[in-house]
């Protein structure tokens, strides 16, 4: 099975983020880059697909040069090799743009089943792994908790408010998974120094047949108009039993329209 | 001092470790007094116990430096566990690895480094330490195809878990030509008739690592069990205690380290007449101090490693790095705790876990003052 996982290079958030004034994109140098948390459960699930029924993992990521970084991480679990889409003209690229990028790669590179986290904790749309899918032509099994695949048929658990329903579809397919999935391993120093021999390619836009006026700031459909530092929280509201504790609490639920 | 990708990578992945898997669960293991198995296992998953040793025993192909960085990196957050990996790689696996043959590597080293067994090495003895041959009791005779082992050793780390296999047990196995005590190393499976562990110890820090005296009343093992050369004994861990100090020395800069975290992270938050407590120079010069000796002793432990890693004689800048380091971790905790009041002092702190933990770094693995001495003595001040 030819498995491709799409990995995000984010800030760090455990660090201050920051947009940037002239053109108001992310500032990337404002913070360290990681790895996207969501995403490394979808290296995880892929690793372990592979495992239980061999094939290939390929790694894909469309960023900066620093993104490298990313890619090594994701090598070092264990991925077999690694796409690394990469070219100025992609920089402010909204998601619907992103999408179209990577689907244009992707079907340059060829795939039986793309993994991906099921949102980025920078931007967090959530929508690529659908956006994805209706470019490629596959079906979307998203929000999965629970991967199962059998020859070309895949079931997954999809996590809702009640529970989950179980989607079934056949291969090739776009997955995007959550936390609760499974345990991401951590690379071992094995895996580390492997990861520096694994095979990375970097394509620009024209080696994945991206126009690039449909890329880019440019070719951006949504665009940031202004932007603020959060509000600091404002202080909470503290309700004293005195014996209505029950009523008081309802009363404000019920005020802010909760209940 | 700017590290290669690979050991950044390796140390990024266990801060990563540490503060994620370690952090939040510890103290609860150090409170009991409670081994941590689970975090064992994980490190055993990502190859921590076979950093040093090669691919074809079950290691992670690396070298003594990537040890020492993974061990400062977890003692950042807890000693306990660095200790653990600091045991069971210097003092258990890597013996068998260097000294043992290929019989012993076979069948020890792949569970050893995979961490599905620990090792321990059992040197010290109630009644001396640094002090060999002359505080050494501890006698091991040939009877019939099988060493007869009897004595006592004490303050055994990892020699008492569910999980410890073997334990190298250096002895006295007859006299030299010269006329002194022959000293070799014998290797004892955990259960070996005649060798018995004790209960824990309760130490002063940490306490979420497996520490026992041992005692062996006529334990038999093979005659294969010796571990290399008889009368090998001294040399082998003379290497192996120069090595490991640097391995210490990286595990106090840990420790000085997380005070440092700790206290800029707390400096910020607690407030005091009107600012946070960084404000105030009392407090900056404090800090300054702290980053400086932390800095200084790791600059001296990775000389030290480079030292032995280029093959360059080591035992002075081993000696140093220890030396410093130990005082590094002492003096930073003492600082850590003050800046924290009276927080300091509770042990649901990370850093009145650092100050207990401190004391034992200008103690084990040669006392500062045995540091001193093989400064003193590399300077050619031993033979006036």
């Amino acid at each position: 099975m030819n498995i491709v996982v799409c990995v995000k290079q984010v800030p760090d958030t455990a660090t201050e983020r920051k947009l940037r004034s002239d053109d108001k994109t992310l500032d990337r140098d404002a913070a360290d880059g990681v790895v996207n948390e969501l995403d490394e459960y979808a290296v995880e699930e892929a690793l372990r697909l592979k495992e239980a029924h061999g094939g290939e993992v390929t790694v894909l990521t469309m960023g900066p040069g620093r993104a490298t970084e990313t890619i090594r991480k994701a090598l070092a679990m264990g991925a077999d090799k690694a796409v690394h889409l990469s070219d100025d003209a992609l920089h402010g690229s909204d998601a619907l743009a992103t999408s179209y990028a990577m689907a244009q790669t992707l079907k340059k590179i060829g795939f039986d089943l793309v993994i991906l986290g099921s949102e980025s904790t920078d931007a967090r749309t959530g929508v690529l792994a659908a956006m994805l899918a209706e470019r490629l032509g596959t079906p979307q099994l998203t929000l999965a908790n629970k991967v199962d695949v059998d020859g070309t048929a895949i079931a997954i658990q999809r996590v809702t408010d009640y529970g989950f329903d179980k989607v079934e579809a056949t291969l090739p397919a776009v997955v995007s998974v959550v936390e609760k999935i499974n345990d991401p391993r951590y690379p071992s120093f094995k895996g580390i120094m492997a990861a520096k021999k694994k095979k990375v390619e970097t394509l620009g836009i024209a080696d994945a047949e991206i126009a690039a006026e449909l890329v880019g700031l440019a070719g951006a459909w949504s665009e940031v108009a202004e932007f603020a530092a959060a509000p600091p929280r404002a202080a909470g509201t503290i309700v004293k039993d005195e014996g209505d504790g029950g009523t008081k609490t309802a009363d404000f639920l019920a005020s802010k329209k909760f209940i | 001092m700017k590290l290669t990708d690979e050991y950044e990578a390796l140390r990024k992945t266990v801060q990563g470790f540490a503060r994620d898997v370690v952090a939040p669960v510890i103290g609860d293991y150090y409170e009991r007094e409670e081994f941590p198995y689970e975090i064992v296992r994980q490190m055993g998953a990502m190859g921590l116990f076979g950093l040093p040793i090669p691919e074809e025993y079950g290691g992670m192909g690396g070298d003594y430096f990537a040890l020492c960085l993974v061990l400062e990196e977890l003692a950042r957050v807890d000693s306990s566990v660095s200790i653990t990996v600091e045991a069971a790689v210097s003092l258990g696996a890597m013996p068998i690895y260097r000294f043992g043959t290929a019989e012993q590597r076979a069948t020890w080293l792949p569970r050893l480094t995979s961490g599905e067994m620990l090792g321990a090495f059992g040197l010290t003895e109630p009644g001396g330490g640094t002090d060999v041959p002359g505080g050494m009791r501890t006698t091991a005779t040939l009877d019939g195809g099988e060493w007869v082992i009897n004595g006592t050793k004490a303050f055994i780390t990892n020699s008492g878990t569910d999980i410890t296999g073997v334990v190298g047990v250096a002895a006295i196995t007859g006299t030299t030509a010269a006329g002194k005590p022959e000293i070799s190393t014998i290797l004892v499976p955990s259960g070996t008739p005649g060798f018995t562990v004790s209960k824990k110890y309760s130490k002063v820090g940490w306490s979420a690592s497996d520490t026992r005296e041992l005692s062996f009343a006529d334990c038999r093992v093979p005659a294969a069990n010796l571990l290399g050369e008889r009368g090998r004994g001294y040399a082998q861990f003379l290497q192996t205690l120069d090595e490991g100090r640097i391995a210490i020395a990286a595990l106090a800069v840990g420790l000085a380290q997380g005070c440092v975290d700790e206290s800029l992270r707390y400096v910020r938050e607690r407030r005091a007449f009107g600012h946070p407590i960084g404000h105030y120079q009392a407090i900056q010069f404090k800090i300054a101090d702290m980053e400086v000796r932390t800095h200084t002793a790791r600059l001296a432990y990775h000389h030290a490693a480079e030292r032995m890693l280029s093959g360059l004689p080591f035992k002075k800048e081993a000696a140093i790095a220890k030396l410093v380091a130990g005082d590094a971790a002492m003096d930073n905790a003492r600082a850590a705790t003050q800046i924290f009041g009276g927080y300091g002092f509770m042990n649901e702190f990370p850093v009145g876990r650092f100050y207990r933990d401190a004391k034992i770094l200008e103690i084990g693995e040669g006392t500062s003052e045995v540091q001193r001495l093989l400064i003193a003595r590399e300077l050619g001040l031993a033979d006036l």
